[in-house]
């Protein structure tokens, strides 16, 4: 399957996901720019973590408005997937890709380390194949992941929560949420599911030499899941 | 005629050259030069080329005598950062910079901006950064400053390399009222280039085009450079204007789009714009090929209007580049820039003059030859002994009481903030972009792989990393604490697995005019050399920052050493934690050394003694035993002793679970030197690593270790839920493995909170 990594200026995952999609999923993977307007052909996009354009006036809002936020609109519009990870799930929150907004984290420091996940909600192209009741081990590295938004529970209710922090057990409690996310929430999805967002990084938890390969679940599900659909 | 132009410049005198820190022998220098009283342009480009910060001028003579070359040495120092091949078509590009000053009054933007210029040191020259050290010294953790600086300087640090992209993976925090008046912080950066794609700061080619490229040029920072080479005041407050103000975001963009430029043909030479920007890096390219610069200011894209050229050349506005590329070429270079959204211009050309030649307003400001600018000068400063040495050290060991319960003096050790986890620290860096980190903080080195190039990214090489130094040591012998310096960054490296290279070294200092800190300067600089000839680890780049002290109180001798070790494997390399059911046994000997140690200035109140003793032979010994150990795959911890000794050592690897998410494990030891419990546990003394096996394996690993001359004898057995240590058959420590996770995982927070 062909995916697209967008790069924006200030991406600094961009190589990440490249190298996971690319070497350790064995996928053809190519980078989309920011300036342009189509993203060519492709079976699945992937909006990266890092600081586009600085993250100066509120994380992922200039990059919202870039050229190439209008293909990846259209292209998540026919139902194509998208997985927007950490300033990437930001970043489509801005675009309206998805609901909420992600927030100064309550520590008011920047937070790298590992979460524990629980994997929930509606299926999606990304979370179909991880088996249910799995908890992953997958880091975050973020300033801005406090997740709110005006109606949970309608979020809740649609099974729209796919990732929630928890403890390693899969409890859900304050000592879990590592940002003062409402209802300890890690990752949305849109109505349609086809649009993912979570904060933590799964292309940093995709090989066991880093320490975890929960994260390879993820693209390995997108795999499954264009393969079913041929 | 411009406006800046029409400003009036003030009148050239010996107290204009004083302000500008030159004194009058200088001064008369400069006249010598010119033939002729300097401009004010002038006078402002000599101060800063021979500021101690750019000149070198005290250290300069004993810098030459340490060791910079070795069959893996591409370029030593001279250069924007070492070069060292690690095989492949690869090499590794490093250094460390102090940015002492600037992050004590601004604490965020001064260490931000320290971690930018070190980048770009590294990037300039070709390589993409990979990870970052930072080494950090504070005041007393109850001075009233120490909790604003370290928030400020930690914050600032994860403010500017998270949004670069660059893991900062290791390094180290160290509290002493010495630093009180005058934090340290010293970033180190780390990159990897092809070895044949490694880009110079020569601006060769008579007629090439000279390129800026980067952020405008603004009035921040001018005269930075002199600021860091001058002492501390009251009045140092108000310097707060020259503390220059960093965007990360621009740095990334100038990473990619030298990269980008690099991997054209069009580029001929390149260099940041760090200290003393505009003027440096055209002067230092010039001297290094033995031509000439000449500069059209009116070229230079500006944040500020009506800048003068004194303004401009002395500004130190940060992610500024220079560029000579080939004539005919700038049109695909500018492009590159515009891709990128770079500001960029034609700002001047490679001339056969040998001059800097500063045009402004259509006239020109200044006119010197390089060779004398970039020389500088070169000062034999006087050095003597401190009288007062031999008191400071007086210790007798005899008279220091032992602690009733040594269990509790372990505790207390542990939850003293030079020991104590850094994890809050180190959670506020991004130590994970780039999915290279194999060894987090934490470990005695961290351990990135290389990708590029790796046939299987979970077999790939790795580089390990580590920064140290123990100033308490230099303090009382800066000959030994220098070597002491050397050895531990040796073992470190050795200790995750790894075969240590080379290294960089940050040499920070107080004022040299001051023959006893002249001394302490020496002294070290002897020791280094010393043990970089002994430890096979030479000197590939470096800085030194002197004038580190306040209202005439120096600084504790502070020789950061970061050191830089290969692996063929990086996956193979071993964390500190115990895993149950193993052997734990030392390589070393212990002793009942205890001057300048932790336990004495924690438990007892005094710094004083001497350092323990190095033998480097030993230590050779000891890190080669343990590095093939680690990659035969036959030991599953290990962890060398240091601050706080071996029951602290013993500790941390209880502490440490093996992997995420295992549980802690306890052991239980039985030591049977006839020492003092209290020195034997607690003493520093070097080369020693704690290693843990499977029992099976117990009779391969001796080999190994006395194959390479290790000292090596079997200490206990990890299990249990308890750290225990038994003297002969007293039991002198027995405190639950949870009671020590708590005082270790506390002890910094305390500070902070």
């Amino acid at each position: 399957m062909n995916v697209a990594v967008v790069r924006f200026p200030g991406s600094n995952c961009d190589d990440d996901a490249f190298h996971v999609v690319g070497r350790v999923m064995g996928q053809p993977v190519r980078f989309a720019w920011h300036k342009e307007s189509s993203l060519g052909a492709a079976d699945a996009v992937v909006l990266p973590g890092g600081f586009s354009y600085g993250d100066y006036l509120r994380a992922g809002a200039m990059a919202a408005n870039s050229p190439i936020m209008g293909a990846v609109k259209e292209f998540a519009e026919k139902g194509g997937p998208v997985l927007a990870i950490c300033n990437g799930y930001q970043i489509a929150c801005e675009a309206g890709l998805l609901d909420g907004a992600l927030t100064r984290n309550a520590s008011l420091h920047f937070e790298c380390r590992d979460v524990h996940l629980a994997v929930e909600g509606k299926p999606t192209p990304f979370t179909r194949a991880i088996p249910a009741g799995r908890v992953l081990r997958i880091p975050i590295a973020h300033a801005e992941g406090r997740f709110v938004h005006p109606n949970i529970e309608q979020l809740e209710k649609e099974g729209r929560v796919v990732f929630r922090y928890v403890d390693s057990a899969g409890g859900t409690n304050d000592a879990a949420n590592p940002n003062g996310s409402m209802a300890n929430i890690a990752g949305t999805c849109n109505a349609r599911g086809n649009v993912v967002g979570l904060m933590p990084h799964p292309e940093r938890a995709a090989e066991l030499i880093l320490g975890s390969d929960d994260g390879k679940m993820l693209f390995a599900s997108l795999i499954g899941e264009t393969g079913r659909r041929v | 005629m411009s406006a800046a132009a029409t400003k009036k410049e003030p009148e050239i005198t010996e107290a204009l050259a004083k302000e500008h820190g030159l004194s009058p022998d200088e001064f008369r220098r400069v006249h010598d030069i010119l033939g002729r009283a300097p401009s004010y342009t002038e006078l402002g480009i000599f101060s800063v080329m021979w500021s101690e910060h750019c000149s070198y001028k005290s250290s300069r003579l004993h810098l030459r005598n340490l060791p910079t070359s070795g069959p893996r040495v591409i370029q030593g120092p001279g250069e924007n950062a070492g070069v060292v091949d690690i095989g492949d078509g690869q090499a590794v590009i490093f250094k460390m910079e102090s940015h002492n000053h600037p992050s004590f009054i601004e604490p965020y933007q001064g260490a931000a901006t320290g971690v930018g210029g070190i980048l770009r040191d590294v990037f300039t020259m070709g390589a993409r950064p990979v990870a970052c050290l930072d080494s950090l010294r504070f005041g007393r953790p109850d001075h009233p400053k120490t909790r604003h600086l370290v928030e400020g300087v930690v914050a600032g640090i994860a403010g500017y390399g998270n949004a670069f992209g660059v893991p900062t993976v290791g390094g180290e925090v160290y509290f002493d009222a010495s630093y009180d008046g005058n934090i340290l912080v010293n970033a180190m950066a780390v990159g990897l280039a092809r070895t044949d794609k490694i880009f110079y700061g020569k601006a060769k080619g008579l007629g090439n085009p000279v390129l800026y490229f980067g952020a405008k040029t603004g009035r921040d920072g001018i005269h930075g450079a002199t600021m860091a080479s001058a002492e501390f005041d009251e009045e140092s407050e108000s310097k707060r204007p020259t503390v220059q103000v960093g965007d990360p975001f621009t740095e990334k963009l100038l990473l990619e789009a030298c990269l980008e430029l690099m991997s054209s043909d069009v580029l001929v030479g390149i260099q940041d714009m760090g200290a003393a920007g505009l003027t440096s890096s055209s002067v230092e390219m010039a001297a290094r090929a033995g031509n000439g610069i000449e500069l059209d200011l009116d070229k230079v894209p500006r944040r500020e209007t009506n800048m003068t050229a004194y303004e401009c050349m002395l500004s130190e506005s940060q992610e500024r580049m220079l560029a000579v590329v080939h004539a005919g070429r700038e049109a695909e270079a500018l492009a590159i820039f515009a891709k990128w959204d770079l500001d960029a211009a034609v700002v001047g050309r490679v001339t056969d003059t040998g001059k800097i030649v500063v045009k402004e307003g259509g006239k020109v400001r200044a006119e010197i030859a390089v060779g004398p600018l970039a020389e500088g000068l070169r000062y034999e400063r006087p050095f003597a002994r401190p009288a007062s040495l031999d008191a400071e050290r007086a210790l007798d060991v005899a008279k220091l009481p032992v602690p009733k319960d040594l269990g509790v003096t372990l505790t207390t050790l542990l939850a003293s903030p030079n020991i104590a986890s850094k994890e809050w620290v180190y959670r506020q860096y991004d130590h994970m972009v780039r999915v290279g980190t194999v060894v987090r903080p934490g470990a005695d080195a961290a351990v990135i792989r290389v990708l590029d190039g790796a046939e299987d990214p979970a077999r790939a090489k790795g580089l390990a990393l580590t920064a140290d130094c123990n100033s308490r040591f230099c303090a009382l012998d800066p000959y030994e604490g220098a070597r002491l310096a050397v050895a531990e960054g040796y073992r470190n490296i050795s200790t995750v697995g790894a075969e240590p290279l080379a290294i960089t070294d940050c040499l920070n200092f107080g004022n040299p005019e001051r023959p006893e800190v002249m001394w302490q300067l020496v002294e070290a600089v002897r020791g280094l050399g010393d043990a970089c000839r002994a430890l096979e680890t030479p000197v590939v780049s470096g800085n030194v920052s002197l004038y580190n002290e306040t209202e005439g109180r120096a600084i504790k001798p502070t020789p950061t050493i970061g050191t830089v070790g290969l692996m063929p494997i990086a996956a193979d390399a071993v964390g500190v934690g115990f895993e149950e059911g193993c052997t734990v046994a030392l390589l070393g000997v212990n002793t009942d050394e205890i001057g300048g140690s932790e336990y004495l200035d924690r438990v007892h109140g005094k710094q004083a003694g001497v350092p323990p003793r190095l033998d480097t032979t030993r230590e050779v010994a000891v890190g080669t035993a343990c590095r093939n150990l680690v990659q035969a795959k036959l030991v599953r911890s290990a962890h060398d002793c240091s601050e706080g000794g071996l029951a602290v050592t013993l500790a941390e690897s209880c502490i440490q679970p093996a992997r995420a998410g295992a549980a802690s494990v306890g052991v239980t030891i039985k030591l049977d030197e006839p020492l003092r419990a209290d020195l034997l546990l607690f003493g520093e003394a070097p080369s020693r690593i704690v290693i843990s096996f499977p029992p099976e394996r117990e009779a391969e690993v001796r080999a190994m270790a006395v194959r390479y001359g290790a000292p090596f004898e079997v200490i206990g057995a990890t299990g249990g839920r308890r750290l225990q240590i038994y003297q002969q058959s007293t039991r002198v420590v027995d405190v639950p493995v949870d009671e020590l996770t708590r005082a270790w995982q506390g002890g910094f927070r305390a500070v902070v909170s």
